[in-house]
């Protein structure tokens, strides 16, 4: 069955919500790694709590006008109003009063959905029957989605990607570095405006398939993500877009598949784990990662000092160090120095004596600067420099044999 | 609108509603000033996992496991907040976006995967709590505020959130000189010898306790709302803490009293036959009464254009 699912042999329906959680999670994950880059990840929370004022009154109007009310074109147009209100209320309220943009996303956020929850309480009261489970925009739901309704998601998602896609050059110049972008000539409030733009589009389009309360985890988790994996713009853009497609095609086919499995919920869930995985586990900015490179130069600092203690006949009652000077067979496990630890104590505290004279000589100044107590010397110094500096060593405090 | 009346019907929405607020809107005034308004928002998210999570292992809908867990869950957030942003080296708004949406996610997949058809316990609920049910029925009139048979069966959330009202207040009291030199100069509050890393977290959790404690009666919605837009407003209106503070407790009381009156009797003066929701209505007059400090706040601008005094 998840095989079917995950092989989009579920039925039309199912099929068409699936490509178009895909394509919709893949737009989702590239313009939220500008938001992302221009640090205002959670301006889309607020746009996202936005909508649902608009999806209620949408419903509303189109009641009153003899409509039926469920039409999904008219409810997202609804939404892509109010949630576009809510956008200019969160900028107008943090450029013209003195309110930090934090609590203008806030209150926005906040008012704006309660305002929602009241219209829906009206909406209950005022068509029992026809009450077309607008409850379904707040977490998502696509079982039993009508076929007009799925063609329509699909096809807007589509064209989302689209328009990400072809602002991508412009988008990542203005999130990167909005100075440069500036210099060259380019309208940053413009292209502000339309990343925005593009954010309100993925999230209307996202109503139905993650709900509003989810869709920002649509916008956040993906480039996040994609950050650990590389440190260039581009490729975080690429890797963010494969993973928000991924996590939304993933997720869309399970819950298609398996009974109970709220489609936004599990999207956001399987970007989770990949976020998790990624957190653990990418080189160079993973936990994992860190942790072998902490341990690998915590290796480094106890042989090294186990070496010049060696080197100086005092006694070594640190574990680790005697652990770590055992295996690499430089001492016996009571602490005496093997021949070849002796040779490297010998060598360890030659090394340290030269520091200690390039550091006291300003002429090495440049070449001191990089002393930490661990780096070789012969990696600073030419042979030549070196052999200098032995010339300088005082041999009457020599070595202990 | 008569005693016998109010006092059964609205007498215990509407004091619940102003403790509510006022016991959020004291330190969101903080948590404004702080610019981590939203961790209000991150709290009351995660509020849903910790009771379902609670209702799983407990198997019953009662208060305290409820409470523990919600408690639970907002703590674990915190720390997994903190934890993202210092092991992921990511900017705090991401780090936040990324476990609130993912702990409510799994809240949401706990409860549909679980059989709680046979008890009240759903998202909607959590999201916008039922304020209006809270009915005094032992209440007959004004004397029964002093008859303590009466007084007995008073809804249990009454009390609760008057007690977690008196902890958030005494604790903004007792550490006032603290919390304000750290707000408005971390730099200088460690100079002096202030763990002031001890008491940012003391304040998020005092946030989260009044936040767990109000969700149970109100949901998550009202929680973000009197968080953020008392003390927001309030800003916008003086430059001094103290008559922020002020401010923000007068316009939490203001907005619950109007947003209750306007939920429960507004629909009936425009010829409807039902209330809506309260919750959702003190939300909006919050915003409204934001709104309008925004427009003619004394203190609404910042740098050159703010008045000095």
């Amino acid at each position: 069955m998840i095989w079917d699912a995950l092989t989009l042999q579920l039925g039309y329906n199912a099929t068409l919500v699936t490509i178009g959680a895909a394509l919709l999670g893949m737009a989702a994950g590239v313009g939220g790694t500008f938001l992302f880059l221009r640090k205002r990840a959670l301006v889309s929370d607020a746009i996202s709590h936005a909508t649902l004022p608009g999806v209620a009154l949408a419903f509303m109007v189109m009641v009153a006008l003899g409509g039926d009310g469920r039409n999904l074109i008219g409810l997202l147009g609804g939404a892509a109003i109010s949630a576009a209100a809510g956008l200019l209320l969160v900028s107008w309220l943090s450029t013209h009063t003195r309110l930090a943009e934090d609590a203008a996303i806030g209150s926005v956020l906040s008012v704006f959905f309660g305002f929602g929850i009241v219209l829906l309480t009206v909406i209950q009261t005022m068509s029992a029957g026809q009450q077309a489970g607008l409850e379904g925009f707040l977490l998502g739901s696509t079982a039993g989605m009508l076929r007009n309704d799925a063609l329509v998601i699909a096809g807007s998602a589509a064209v989302t990607l689209a328009l990400v896609l072809l602002m991508r050059r412009p988008l990542t110049l203005a999130s990167f570095d909005p100075d440069y972008a500036i210099s060259t000539g380019q309208n940053v409030t413009r292209t502000d405006l339309a990343m925005m733009g593009l954010v309100l589009a993925v999230t209307v389009v996202g109503l139905k398939i993650v709900g509003l309360i989810l869709i920002v985890a649509l916008l956040i988790i993906p480039p996040v993500t994609a950050r650990f994996w590389t440190e260039r713009t581009d490729h975080v853009v690429l890797i963010a877009g494969v993973l928000g497609g991924l996590s939304a095609y993933i997720g869309a086919a399970l819950s298609a598949a398996l009974p109970n499995m709220p489609t936004g919920p599990i999207i956001v869930l399987v970007g989770f784990g990949f976020f998790a995985l990624s957190l653990l586990l990418a080189p160079g900015r993973g936990v994992v990662s860190a942790l072998l490179r902490h341990s690998a130069y915590q290796r480094r600092v106890h042989l090294r000092q186990g070496l010049l203690a060696l080197a100086h006949g005092q006694p070594i009652y640190e574990r680790l160090t005697l652990r770590l000077l055992q295996t690499q067979g430089w001492a016996r496990p009571d602490g005496v120095a093997t021949s070849d630890g002796r040779a490297r104590a010998i060598k360890a505290l030659r090394d340290e004596t030269r520091w200690h004279i390039i550091r006291s000589d300003p002429a090495y100044e440049a070449a001191a600067s990089l002393y930490d107590g661990l780096t070789e010397i012969e990696t600073v110094l030419t042979n030549d420099q070196i052999m200098e500096i032995d010339s300088r060593i005082d041999l009457r405090g020599a070595v202990p044999a | 609108m008569n005693g016998s009346e109010f006092v059964p019907l609205s007498l215990v929405p509407m004091l619940t509603g102003i403790f509510v607020a006022v016991a959020c809107a004291l330190p969101g005034n903080f948590l404004v000033l702080r610019r981590q308004a939203l961790i209000g928002d991150a709290i009351s998210h995660v509020v849903l996992p910790g009771i379902v999570v609670a209702f799983l292992l407990t198997g019953v809908v009662s208060t305290w496991p409820m409470l523990l867990g919600a408690a639970g869950a907002a703590i674990v957030a915190v720390v997994a907040i903190e934890a993202v942003r210092r092991l992921g080296k990511i900017e705090a708004g991401a780090a936040m976006g990324v476990i609130f949406t993912a702990m409510f996610a799994g809240g949401v997949l706990l409860l549909e995967q679980s059989d709680t058809s046979s008890v009240h316990l759903d998202v909607e609920h959590a999201l916008y709590g039922n304020l209006e049910s809270l009915i005094w029925l032992d209440a007959t009139g004004w004397s029964s505020l002093w008859d303590l048979e009466a007084l007995a069966g008073l809804p249990v959330e009454l009390p609760r959130m008057a007690i977690t009202l008196v902890v958030v207040a005494l604790f903004i009291a007792i550490f006032w000189r603290p919390l304000k030199i750290s707000t408005f100069d971390e730099g200088f509050a460690r100079t002096i010898g202030m763990q002031t890393n001890l008491l940012g977290l003391a304040l998020v959790i005092m946030a989260a306790i009044a936040a767990v404690a109000a969700f149970d009666a109100v949901g998550s919605i009202i929680v973000i709302a009197m968080f953020i837009c008392p003390p927001a407003a309030a800003r916008l209106m003086t430059n001094r803490l103290e008559h922020q503070v002020g401010w923000s407790v007068a316009f939490a009381a203001l907005a619950a009293i109007i947003g209750y009156v306007l939920a429960g009797y507004g629909p009936l003066w425009i010829g409807f036959a039902d209330s809506v929701s309260a919750a959702g209505m003190i939300a909006t007059v919050s915003g409204l009464i934001l709104g309008i400090t925004a427009l003619i706040g004394p203190h609404r601008l910042r740098g050159a254009a703010a008045p000095t005094a």
